[in-house]
């Protein structure tokens, strides 16, 4: 159901773009006061939501470490899952946000028949999620040809490798495929697997059939529907250039439906599940060295801590003890 | 509102404003030249002379939009079922389906046609790895 309704946003957020410049001729709104308002959303929503996990507090150190602390020097300790430094923590970062480390460990329990519990490796979710994250960096990092004048060399290269099976004109784009390919599986899995349907919201169908939509849209374009891509690349061009303007030559409308889709993720990404991006980089189980008995870590919020000794105590209720024939300390 | 570890979260929330914002500051001080097309090479002012306008193998805004995938059917047709007769579904005149003695019989000035929104948009077909371009001046090259 939620699947569905959420399947039912994206058709209608399709549709929306579909009427606004098919029947009512918008492109003015769809192709430049939109994707400005989206990019304007994104920036300021990712700063201001930054700035909010960075005001509070990181009283203790949380690391989730898995491997021997650092400790006496002849006991081995384990550099990456148990960083007991800045150089353990970006390594140990490099490998979480480049190859998604902890994901790798992600196991499958299970109850046997004889009711024994055994645990299996379970790698599918980490390759298709590795396979969907690059797939998309690498499409991000291509469609950079459509805003940049001299299109870098970098990009080039990556168009180039990305589609070096030369197969059919335009070429493949190896990338296009696993996306898909990728994103399938990821929501398949929510709705094959039991637990998984049960634990899934709106909030997580949502955006995987809004990139799914996203990525079909643009495979149609380049496959399929065709539009003219340098009349696009005009308007894109125009858009960075601070002096927006919409070309002579009609630019089809599946061009907008795609452009439509990509300003609400951009739009709905400081304020979904997809602000992991940044999240990654400040959630402290992850960040933070483990220097728990190194160093001496002052909670921010109350210190110093207002203590009350019994010697204040006595103070207060002396006369109270006495009457009550209690033992004092000082007369 | 106290930030915590300040100095690293604001280093981050830089790197990551300048990449979100790259392509808004790469392009200043570069020329923004858009493809200018030239379509009045020998071949095409004589075809003009014998029927009145300029015309391509279809309309001009299919030209734009799917003359790769124009190329590949030709290629196909040509390699696979040999027939390299191919009927405008414009204006039913017919065409030799050929790269070379095809469209660049026309856009014999290719630097000035195909190149030139080739070059804006960073795609190098890698047909004439193979096949032959046209002979053309280097001076008058844009
Ligand atoms: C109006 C601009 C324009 C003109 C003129 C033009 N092209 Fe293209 N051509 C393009 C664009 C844009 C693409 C890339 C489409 C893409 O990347 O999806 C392209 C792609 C191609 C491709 C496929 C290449 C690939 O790697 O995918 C071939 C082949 C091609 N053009 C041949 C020609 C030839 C031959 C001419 C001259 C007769 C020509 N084009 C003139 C805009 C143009
Ligand atoms: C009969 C000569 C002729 C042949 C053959 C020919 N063209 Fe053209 N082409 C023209 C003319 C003339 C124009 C300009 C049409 C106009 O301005 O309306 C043109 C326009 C184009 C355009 C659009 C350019 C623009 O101004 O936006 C493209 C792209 C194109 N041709 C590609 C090709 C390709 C690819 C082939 C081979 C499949 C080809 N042409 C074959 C004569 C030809
Ligand atoms: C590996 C070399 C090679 C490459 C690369 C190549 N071709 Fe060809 N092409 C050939 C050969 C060989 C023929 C057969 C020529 C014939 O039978 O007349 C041919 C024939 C064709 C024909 C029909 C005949 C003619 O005279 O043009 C077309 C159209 C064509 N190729 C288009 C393309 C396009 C478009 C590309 C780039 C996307 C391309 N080719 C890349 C080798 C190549």
């Amino acid at each position: 159901m939620k699947a569905i309704i959420s399947f039912i946003a994206v058709l209608i957020l399709a549709a929306i773009a579909y009427v606004g410049v098919d029947v009512l001729n918008m492109q003015y709104i769809f192709g430049v006061v939109i994707p400005y308002l989206a990019v304007a959303i994104f920036v300021i929503f990712m700063i201001v939501r930054i700035l909010k996990w960075g005001s509070s507090p990181n009283p203790f150190r949380i690391p989730t470490t898995c491997g021997q602390q650092k400790s006496l020097p002849w006991i081995k300790y384990s550099k990456l899952e148990n960083p007991s430094g800045v150089l353990g923590v970006l390594g140990r970062m490099a490998l979480e946000v480049l190859f998604f480390r902890s994901l790798f460990r992600n196991l499958k329990t299970q109850l046997r028949d004889d009711s024994q519990l055994t645990y299996g490796e379970a790698k599918w979710l980490w390759a298709a999620g590795l396979a969907f994250h690059w797939s998309f960096l690498i499409i991000l990092v291509r469609h950079l040809r459509f805003f940049t004048q001299q299109v870098p060399a970098a990009v080039q290269l990556v168009e180039m490798l990305d589609s070096f099976l030369q197969i059919g004109v335009p070429l493949l784009y190896m990338t296009d495929a696993v996306l898909l390919g990728a994103i399938t599986y990821l929501f398949l899995r929510r709705i094959a697997i039991p637990q998984m349907r049960y634990l899934s919201l709106m909030n997580d169908y949502f955006p995987l059939f809004l990139i799914f939509g996203i990525a079909l849209s643009g495979v149609l374009m380049r496959y399929f529907l065709k539009t003219d891509i340098v009349s696009v690349k005009m308007l894109t061009m125009s858009l960075v250039g601070f002096s927006p303007s919409i070309p002579q030559n009609p630019i089809s409308v599946i061009f907008y439906i795609h452009l439509f889709l990509i300003c609400t993720l951009f739009a709905y990404f400081p304020f979904s599940k997809l602000v992991h991006m940044a999240g990654v980089f400040m959630s402290p189980t992850r960040v933070l060295a483990n220097t728990s008995r190194v160093k001496r870590h002052i909670n921010p919020w109350n210190y110093p801590v207002h203590v009350h000794t019994y010697a204040e105590y006595e103070d207060d209720f002396r006369d109270k003890m006495k009457n009550a024939g209690l033992p004092v300390e000082k007369e | 509102m106290k930030l915590y570890d300040g100095g690293k979260i604001l280093i981050g929330l830089m790197v990551f404003v300048g990449i979100a914002t790259f392509p808004f500051y790469y392009n200043i001080g570069k020329v923004n030249a858009k493809p200018e097309l030239k379509t009045d090479t020998p071949a095409i002012q004589a075809w003009e002379k014998q029927y009145g306008k300029k015309e391509c193998v279809e309309s001009k805004e299919y030209m734009r939009s799917e003359h790769m995938q124009l190329l590949n059917n030709w290629r196909d047709s040509v390699v696979r079922d040999m027939n390299r007769q191919y009927v405008s579904m414009t204006s039913g005149r017919k065409f030799n389906m050929s790269l070379q003695n095809g469209c660049l019989e026309c856009h014999s000035n290719k630097k000035q046609f195909c190149d030139q929104c080739h070059n804006y948009m960073a795609v190098k077909p890698y047909c004439f790895d193979c096949h032959i371009q046209p002979m053309e001046k280097e001076e008058n090259k844009s």
